[in-house]
């Protein structure tokens, strides 16, 4: 299972997910700079937080015309395993590897805290080491997180089951209290269709390393790797 | 492709996205003590000079940029205006 981190101009967790895929996980992985173009090698993309160009036009909005980013579709369309973090998630939207869009937090703050989040399917291989209806926190760093769908594309985000995380309060309460950034829905994460591209605003990196004080993130791929090692060993 | 172009492109958030910006520049001229200013929504305007063979395919690559780039088709509406610009002389392109 070989990962590789999308470098952009300006993304700045690369090495914080390096980290917890090569130091904690074991696997190997790789740094793939934005011009590069041959990433067949990798089982999945991650396309982490950040900056990618300086956040210039809209956020994600450059990145999404980087000579690496035809291959991450090519990828992503063979079936293969994408994740987008943050400024990730961003770039996911504006490629249109996932519906809607991020826009200015509700309140206009920077928000920079720890958020409950529910974990809403666990039928996905991201997802599959948590449990349905689970709590967990994890950290959020954005600006423009709020997450935005037209009525319709909400809908078929709703009724296909793609949404992975949403926002709650610590009891598990999903209201417009507990919306940190007025996403509609109280959407922080979703899945397209075939649950193999993964966009979330939260960032699973961070919470990673006992060291950090939690690791409510680090399941996310212990499930992925879990759900690998499955297939492989899965008489052919 | 001798003919060549400035654009002035606006691009503005769609009436259905909330804009907290606006919102928060509404206050501000509140504050001035300027009461009567409501609706406020911020934008982008965007200057470009572009050479084509004619209006209509300066036009068409517009479209192209705006759709693409300038623009998020989920969230924003745009549209330019396009003048002709004359060439100086002397000046090849």
């Amino acid at each position: 299972m070989k990962f590789g981190i999308v470098v952009f101009p300006g993304s700045n967790c690369d090495r914080d997910v390096a980290y917890v895929t090569q130091e904690l996980l074991n696997c190997p992985t790789r740094m793939v700079w934005h011009e590069q173009t041959d990433i067949s090698d990798l089982d999945v993309v991650v396309l982490p937080g950040g900056f990618s160009y300086g956040d210039y036009l809209r956020c994600g909005a450059i990145a999404q015309f980087s000579p690496i980013m035809s291959h991450v579709i090519a990828h992503a369309k063979q079936g293969k395993f994408v994740l987008g973090i943050c400024n990730g998630f961003q770039v996911l939207t504006e490629t249109g590897l996932l519906p809607g869009a991020l826009v200015r937090n509700r309140d206009l703050h920077f928000i920079c805290d720890r958020v409950p989040l529910k974990i809403e399917r666990t039928d996905i291989p991201w997802t599959s080491a948590y449990a349905t209806g689970d709590m967990i926190t994890l950290p959020v760093a954005h600006g423009e997180g709020r997450y935005y769908a037209h009525t319709d594309t909400l809908k078929a985000l709703e009724d296909g089951n793609q949404i992975v995380f949403r926002y709650a309060n610590s009891s598990g309460e999903i209201d417009e209290t507990s919306n940190p950034n007025g996403s509609v829905n109280n959407i922080a994460g979703i899945c397209d269709r075939t649950g193999k591209i993964l966009g979330m605003m939260p960032h699973p990196e961070r919470a990673s390393d006992p060291l950090l004080g939690s690791v409510d993130g680090i399941k996310l791929f212990h499930g992925l790797l879990a759900f690998m090692n499955q297939q492989r060993l899965q008489p052919v | 492709m001798n003919h060549q172009y400035k654009a002035r492109i606006y691009v503005t958030l769609r009436p259905s996205v909330l804009d907290p910006a606006g919102v928060a520049v509404e206050s501000g001229i509140g504050q001035l003590g300027i009461a009567n200013v409501k609706q406020v929504r911020i934008g982008k305007y965007i200057e470009l000079m572009l050479t084509a063979a004619d209006e209509n395919q300066a036009s068409d690559q517009l479209d192209r940029i705006c759709d693409q780039l300038l623009a998020n088709p989920v969230i924003e509406n745009y549209r330019f205006e396009l003048d002709e610009v004359q060439v100086q002389l002397g000046v090849s392109t």
